[in-house]
């Protein structure tokens, strides 16, 4: 499978998707915001990072650049799309994913392993974890707190379309296990074709028993699958 | 302009300095070259009152690659791999703008540490605030947190480790030291010397503003009533053009264009210019005029003292210029040939052609003003504390204040706010005796600490110079890591005061002496003088940050208890020592006595054996203790498990509050598997290390038979609030 990693100025979890990517066998190629061209690729990664330094508003700087056309044209082609916390926040400033990402609740950076559960493993991005299964995953973002309006969260729900969910380490998903203060506990959502992931945690961070743990895997693979 | 006394004086310099800079130059400085003059002379650039005592310390070892002297020292860690390391404050502007203070602290370090060629791969923070209670601590602790996580986060280099301590000593003057971290290839060391003459000199990175103009001068004062009026001398941090400039110099640094490299930071343009200069045995002209502005009709003055912040300056092959500068405009940066070196020896000022200053470089280098300031020893508190005189107090309320004290609170809320995760390498976050960090697509690790004990030290400052090389190179051996080397940050009051020197010539001996025991040089270091408001100076501070080496990292050991019933083992001899503990501090607020003593022969010969077990894979956990004693560390190590303790009545019991709240040092707990514990016991034995069985692990409770049973998660419930409720 082919992946390309769109790298901006300040992103910085390039090189650790990269890693991760390359690990589970994608054949990668590193791809500078002011291409015009994007190499052939099944799967599109935004990676996090402080894209333009979170200058204006995180992401809103990245989601005008010259590549991104080319990626709305892939995305709308099929092509697979992985945005991760920054990558994420790109993603709803182009328009792709619905939806925005406020500061979080307490209006402090928060860097720590948190719960997510999984919600629909029927899709491209999921389909090698179990459904409601509980993944212990690592958070660092500022702006991590999803707000979007009601009629989007309806369809959201309706279509299955939210992929995460915060919880705690028993899969409750409340205001105790909501680290930021997204609506619904919402962690990560599809657009409405599921060639789409926006997710404020990262899962690259989560492939190596000697780091962290190996619940990242899965979601690689399930890309693969 | 005419010099006068006062102007002098504002350029902080002394009338006899002045008269020294008109010998050196045969004629009176115009204003640029006073400017110039201040800005090199100044304690913080100069080292001048701090230079003859910091020749003593150990410097060289096998594993030395550069000592102190360059942008950062350098050792190795075997193959191709070295370790690009060094610390330094940002007290003064920290405390009167906390969140650019702090930033630009974390900018500056990482700076020392690329310009050398090594991508940085962890920071670390030491830092001190005034009394919880005191009207600015909060607010200072707040914005120097998110300063420091808003630079690191932002740049994407974790940051894995530090420590927070509140003490009334900097309720005027709180201390920021920054300490990174960065991994280079042996053969890829870039340096600062300057070589070969008519070579282009070339502006890299951020354009220059009139921030920090003066910062250095600032950093070389104490403060007074009238501090807040510096503001204007705090720089302003930008750590997305920092993450630019850094990969930029990197890509830069993989061909050989590169002749010397030196970041611009304190005293800006000035310092970085005669440093590559005179460490080339040549001179450099500038021409000003085409150096990149922010601002409109900047004067050569102010460029030359500006301290803005991401910015560099290279000295280039021949040739190279086009290619270099390609590089540079893919990361949006600036790139400008604004000099070049030259045989005359002098920094050479240009403005459109026309000289505005000249002096030798030599005059503000190797003839810059070198004191012996007078110092006396302090006189040490000969004073006993006996228990029997104080108020009595339960066992479990003395620990329940430790745990809950502000010092020895659970830090989660501050590191919660500092990305420790990304690069992906991080094997063990703080929390833990040490960090661990993996080197890229390596097996090997290092780890680091940052320790400093300012009670310890204002006492007795030789004992507390000791003390904290010890605790930095034990909290090193906790996670299983070979202490390699260290950087130091010596937080100090006014130098001209014989009393505060002679702290500094006392710490930096005791120093020298554990370093040398153990072999633990000095790669790199700051001094930080004139920590102190109107007169009042803070108790002596020095930092020392370690780096040690894990040889091959499988799951690195940390202090937190892995299983039911195993066994506890204290390694290191009790005898109960009080006085400078956090028991009688917290409890009865005594800071009487001396800090307990150290025996460098023990401390080298029980860290070393631990390592030998840690590294026969004979251990489950460790943990060295320090604040608070053996009941503060069995408690940490309760707290960040889901195990207990059961720890057995101690036989030769003298005194319960002696015997588990004393502070003795060469201590660590270790957790060993039972059927293991004969190998442990005889290697222990062989090696002629103190230790006793202490007891063993259980669920639940730490409890210490017939005196103290309290639930884990009571422990941790307690250790958790105070930062939440502040």
């Amino acid at each position: 499978m082919r992946s390309s990693i769109i790298v901006f100025p300040g992103s910085n979890c390039d090189r650790d998707i990269k890693v991760a990517l390359e690990k589970m066998q994608f054949k990668n190629q590193m791809v500078w915001h002011k291409e015009t061209k994007l190499p052939k690729s099944d799967l599109i990664v935004i990676p996090g990072g402080f894209s333009y330094g979170d200058y204006l508003r995180s992401g809103a700087i990245a989601g005008k650049s010259l590549i991104i056309d080319e990626v709305v044209k892939a995305a709308n082609s099929g092509c697979l799309i992985l945005g991760i916390c920054n990558g994420f926040q790109i993603l709803t400033e182009t328009g792709l994913l619905k939806g925005t990402l406020l500061r979080n609740k307490d209006l402090k950076f928060i860097n720590k392993d948190i719960h997510i559960k999984v919600l629909n493993n029927n899709t491209k991005f999921t389909n090698k974890y179990k459904k409601k299964q509980i993944l212990k995953i690592n958070i660092a973002h500022n702006e991590g707190n999803f707000f979007t309006d009601p009629v989007h969260i309806e369809k959201l729900k309706k279509e299955d379309l939210i992929a995460f969910k915060y919880c705690d380490e028993n899969g409750n998903i409340d205001k105790n296990s909501n680290p930021n203060g997204s609506l619904d506990n919402i962690a990560g959502i599809f657009n409405e074709k599921k060639n789409i992931l926006g997710m404020m945690p990262h899962p690259e961070r989560m492939i190596d028993e000697m780091i962290s743990n190996t619940d990242g895997v899965n979601l690689f693979s399930s890309l693969l699958n | 302009m005419k010099i006068s006394k006062q102007l002098i004086k504002k350029h902080g310099l002394k009338l006899e300095e002045f008269e020294h800079i008109k010998k050196l130059l045969n004629r009176d400085p115009n204003i640029l070259e006073l400017g110039i003059f201040s800005a090199m002379w100044n304690e913080h650039c100069s080292y001048k009152s701090s230079k003859i005592h910091l020749k003593k310390l150990p410097t060289k070892g096998k594993q030395v690659i550069q000592g102190p002297g360059e942008n950062a020292g350098v050792i190795d860690i075997g193959d191709d791999d070295a370790i690009v390391f060094k610390i330094e404050s940002h007290n003064h502007p920290s405390y009167i703008e906390p969140y650019q203070g702090a930033a630009t602290g974390v900018g500056g370090i990482l700076r020392d540490v690329f310009t050398m060629g090594a991508r940085p791969i962890a920071l670390l923070n030491s830092i001190h605030f005034g009394a919880p209670e005191h009207s600015k601590t909060k607010s200072l602790l707040n914005g120097v947190v998110s300063g420091i996580g808003g630079y690191g986060n932002c740049i994407g280099i974790p940051t894995v480790a530090g420590e927070t301590k509140f003490n009334k000593t900097y309720n005027e003057n709180i201390l920021v030291n920054a300490m990174a971290v960065g991994h280079a290839n042996k053969d890829k060391i870039f340096y600062s010397k300057a070589k070969g003459l008519n070579k282009s000199v070339v502006y890299v990175g951020s354009k220059t503003g009139r921030d920090g103009i003066h910062g250095a001068s600032m950093a070389s004062a104490e403060f007074d009533e009238n501090s807040e009026e510096k503001k204007p001398t705090v720089q302003v941090g930008d750590p997305f053009t920092e993450k630019l400039l850094m990969e930029a110099c990197l890509e830069l640094m993989k061909d050989n264009s590169i002749i010397s490299i030196q970041d611009m930071g304190a005293a800006g343009l000035t310092s970085s210019s005669v440093e590559m200069a005179y460490k080339g045995g040549l001179g450099i002209e500038l021409e000003l005029s085409k150096v990149p502005c922010r601002e409109e009709n900047m004067t050569p003055y102010e460029m030359m003292l500006s301290e803005s912040q991401e910015r560099m300056l290279i000295i280039l092959e021949d040739g190279k210029e086009k290619d270099a500068k390609k590089i540079f405009d893919k990361w949006d940066l600036d790139f400008v040939v604004i000099g070049k070196t030259t045989n005359t020896n002098n920094l050479t000022l240009k403005f459109n052609d026309k000289i505005e200053g000249e002096i030798p470089i030599e005059a503000l280098s190797s003839k810059a003003p070198i004191y012996d300031r007078k110092w006396i020893k302090k006189k040490p508190q000969k004073k006993e504390i006996n228990l029997k005189n104080l108020k009595k107090i339960k066992f479990e309320d003395a620990l329940i204040k430790i745990i809950s004290s502000p010092n020895n609170s659970n830090k989660s809320w501050i590191t919660d706010q500092y990305d420790q995760s990304v690069m992906c390498d991080t094997a063990q976050k703080s929390g833990s005796d040490a960090a661990v960090i993996r080197i890229h697509n390596r097996d090997k690790a290092i780890a680091v600490s940052v320790d400093s004990s300012a009670n310890y030290c204002n006492s007795h400052p030789v004992t507390g110079g000791k003390q904290i090389v010890c605790e930095n190179w034990r909290n090193l051996i906790a996670v299983g890591a070979k202490p390699l080397a260290i950087t130091n940050c010596l937080n100090f009051g006014n130098p001209e005061n014989k009393e505060i020197m002679g702290e500094f010539a006392e710490c930096l001996e005791g120093i020298k002496e554990a370093c040398e025991f153990l072999n633990y040089p000095v790669v790199s270091g700051n001094v930080s003088f004139y920590n102190g408001t109107n007169k009042k100076n803070i108790f002596p501070t020095p930092v020392i940050g370690g780096v040690g080496l894990i040889k091959k990292l499988s799951k690195p050991i940390n202090h937190i208890f892995k299983k039911d019933n195993s066994k506890l083992i204290l390694i290191g001899k009790t005898f109960g020592h009080l006085e400078q503990s956090c028991f009688l501090n917290e409890n009865y607020s005594i800071n009487e006595g001396l800090p307990p003593e150290i025996n460098l022969l023990n401390e080298k010969n029980n860290g070393e054996t631990l390592l030998r077990l840690i590294n026969k894979n004979l251990i489950l956990s460790s943990h060295d203790i320090s604040d608070g004693g053996l009941i503060t560390a069995l408690a940490e190590m309760c707290m960040s498990s889901n195990y207990g303790a059961k720890i057995l009545k101690p036989k030769k019991l003298t005194n319960m509050f002696k015997y588990f709240f004393g502070e003795d040092q060469a201590r660590y707990v270790v957790e060993i598997e039972d059927n293991n514990l004969p190998k442990v016991e005889k290697i222990l034995r062989e090696n002629d290390v103190y230790y006793e069985n202490i007891g063993f692990t259980q669920n639940k409770y730490l409890e210490i038979e017939g005196e103290l049973k309290i639930s884990t998660k009571d422990l941790f419930k307690i250790n958790n609030q105070w930062y939440n409720n502040y």
